[in-house]
């Protein structure tokens, strides 16, 4: 149980890292950080194929793609890093007492499932579930991905006529 | 026979897609049409054994779907304002490529929108609200200008918070249900009311949903996305989108999987009576005409949740009927302000006067789209908010049907105000050369008042097809 408090919390920091940085680099390899902890997790859950996914997709793939697009970009002129540095941190000024809220309201709740909580079994086959059980959501995804590259040929494919 | 209502738009994307895309484009615009079209025919004239008879589907798609009598409101409401969206569109998005996208995208959501109100599992519900969300973040950002893309990038950001919420949520239902199926979470919910892990999944579910639907103090989004989009996205997003995204799914959780709870019942009846008297009293203070009808949206999602809040059957039919009376005449406005935006190039009111004379037949739906809405009878809007104050009443909630009603005076006095600086008094020397709005406007717009008063006028057969059978 301890060890996994201790992943959680690495977990939450890693996440706070990625968004709480300066830097558009630093934030891309916080979210891998953050991905690889929660590959972590789920092999703690029991979830073997969950955690290659999340480790291969998340930590791996798409690191590539973020770091790979932030070294294309411009960087900021110097009173534009000095103005941002000033301002940056007055819109994190809430996160500590919503954090400290949070946890509290957890603690005072003392969430306990009942009944208690059951650790799926490893052995259950993943392509029984995605194919027989859930073949809804595979459509569902279809449609996401289909969404997604008509969000990709809109905003960055057709050209401004009007410009 | 359901599953087609989502794999005929997604085969029909694939289809518009093949490489002879240029060809393609030319069908687009009409297949979509006949298919927004004959949802519309098909929900209203086929019964609820018809819709689930799997032997038309096949053996092949063994989705797990049904359609009830809200589903199918829902199916019609969604078929009616796409299609609106779609002529509209036509008319407004000028670019070639860009309506052609467009098209696709509406396709897309139409299925997810079909997806959400036909699935009976709580998993699914989040897998096709993201579908649509996705499809709307694009849409909103069409045009690509500074306002649209911040708009769509607030949406964005809220979108996510509440699809955060929900999954939190859903994975809370799992460990306490075992299973996401509907009828699994309301056995297990019936045996464990008061757990208190149980309250947390369904408070942080229902604060998602007050987000996706727009709800005050979840409303940050809401106003600007409705206005920085192009005129026939603000049409669907206002219409139906927030409408199946948030409420749908508030009234199917709230109304028919959740068990009777006191306690949620009086957080609905607060956060709807905000949202109607703190929306109301912001549409008052509007200049820009889709600023206005935005806060005026959620003003009127307010009834629907109180009308929920009320807990009784009664209050849940009509908050149902309120549901599907806004998506009528919301989108009705949304058309009309469409329409003039699209002859005088301003939606600032300010700037606008008299345009009844020029648009006779914008100006008269007008008319019939905001009396609706402000509750004046025979239209159907008078017919589901008296039905919501007597429910409310009935069950005992003197003080919050005191306000509903009050509220519909200020409802009034801000669409008499914008229809008063819009249509009525002495036509402006510059809007003289104004001519009437096109086919592609009108069509939708005579369509959605038709719809307006015939539900007003025929109340009798809405009573007896719909009151009647949802709570046998």
């Amino acid at each position: 149980m301890t060890i996994d408090i201790i992943i959680l919390i690495i977990l939450t920091l890693a996440a706070l890292w990625t968004v709480m940085t300066n830097t558009l680099l630093f934030a891309a390899i916080g979210l891998a950080l953050t991905s690889a902890v929660l590959t972590i997790v789920m092999f703690r859950l029991n979830s073997p194929l969950a955690a290659v996914f999340e480790l291969s997709v998340c930590a791996g793939l798409i690191s590539v793609v973020f770091i790979s697009v932030t070294t294309m970009t411009q960087p900021q002129s110097h009173q534009e890093v000095a103005q941002h540095n000033r301002d940056r941190l007055g819109r994190f000024k809430f996160l500590p007492l919503i954090i400290i809220l949070v946890v509290l309201t957890l603690v005072i709740l003392n969430l306990k499932p009942t009944p208690p909580l059951t650790i799926p079994e490893a052995g259950e086959d993943v392509r029984n579930i995605i194919w027989n059980q859930r073949p809804f959501d595979l459509i569902g995804q279809v449609l996401i991905l289909l969404a997604g590259v008509f969000g990709v040929v809109i905003l960055f494919k057709e050209k401004p006529k009007d410009e | 026979m359901t599953s087609l209502l989502i794999l005929i738009p997604l085969f029909s994307v694939m289809v518009l897609n093949l490489p002879s895309r240029t060809m393609m484009r030319r069908f687009a615009f009409w297949l979509s049409l006949i298919l927004a079209a004959s949802q519309v025919c098909l929900a209203a004239f086929f019964g609820t054994d018809l819709w689930n008879n799997a032997n038309i589907s096949g053996s092949f798609f063994q989705f797990n779907l049904a359609v009830d009598n809200l589903s199918r409101v829902m199916l019609f409401s969604i078929g009616i304002v796409v299609l609106a969206a779609i002529l509209a569109g036509r008319e407004l998005i000028k670019d070639e490529n860009r309506q052609f996208n467009f098209t696709n995208l509406m396709l897309l959501i139409l299925a997810g929108m079909n997806g959400v109100v036909t699935t009976v599992d709580v998993f699914s519900l989040y897998v096709f609200m993201e579908i649509t969300a996705v499809a709307s973040f694009v849409l909103i950002s069409l045009q690509k200008d500074r306002d649209a893309l911040e708009a769509s990038f607030k949406y964005i950001i809220f979108s996510a918070l509440a699809s955060v919420m929900m999954l939190a949520a859903i994975a809370l239902l799992l460990m306490v249900s075992g299973e996401t199926g509907f009828p699994g979470i309301s056995h297990a919910l019936s045996n464990l009311p008061t757990s208190r892990l149980t309250l947390l999944a369904v408070s942080i579910f229902i604060c998602g949903l007050f987000i996706k639907g727009g709800a005050m103090p979840f409303h940050g989004w809401l106003p600007d996305a409705y206005s920085a989009a192009p005129a026939p996205v603000s049409i669907l997003l206002a219409g139906i989108v927030t409408k199946t995204l948030g409420i749908y799914t508030l009234i199917r959780i709230v109304g028919f999987v959740l068990s009777p709870n006191y306690a949620l019942n009086n957080i609905l009846l607060l956060v709807g009576t905000i949202s109607i008297v703190a929306g109301a009293l912001a549409a008052l203070g509007q200049k820009d005409l889709k600023r206005m009808l935005s806060y005026s949206s959620i003003s009127q999602v307010g009834y629907i949740i109180i009308g929920l809040g009320c807990g009784t059957p009664l209050g849940i039919f009509g908050a149902i009927f309120h549901l599907f009376n806004h998506s009528i005449f919301k989108s009705l406005l949304f058309t009309n302000s469409a329409a003039v935006e699209s002859r005088t190039n301003t939606r600032n009111m300010e700037e606008l006067g008299g345009l009844a004379e020029r648009m006779p037949c914008t100006g008269t739906t007008s008319i019939i789209g905001f009396l609706s809405a402000a509750g004046i009878p025979p239209l159907s809007g008078f017919w589901s908010k008296i039905i919501i104050v007597v429910a409310l009443w009935q069950a005992g909630f003197h003080a919050y049907s005191a306000i509903a009603v009050m509220a519909g005076a200020i409802t009034l006095a801000y669409f008499l105000s914008m229809q008063r600086r819009v249509f009525f008094g002495k036509i402006k020397e510059e809007l003289k050369s104004t001519k009437e709005a096109n086919f592609n406007l009108l069509l939708p717009a005579l369509l959605l008042a038709a719809i307006t008063v015939g539900a007003g006028i025929l109340f009798p057969f809405v009573h007896d097809t719909f009151i009647t059978s949802f709570f046998k």
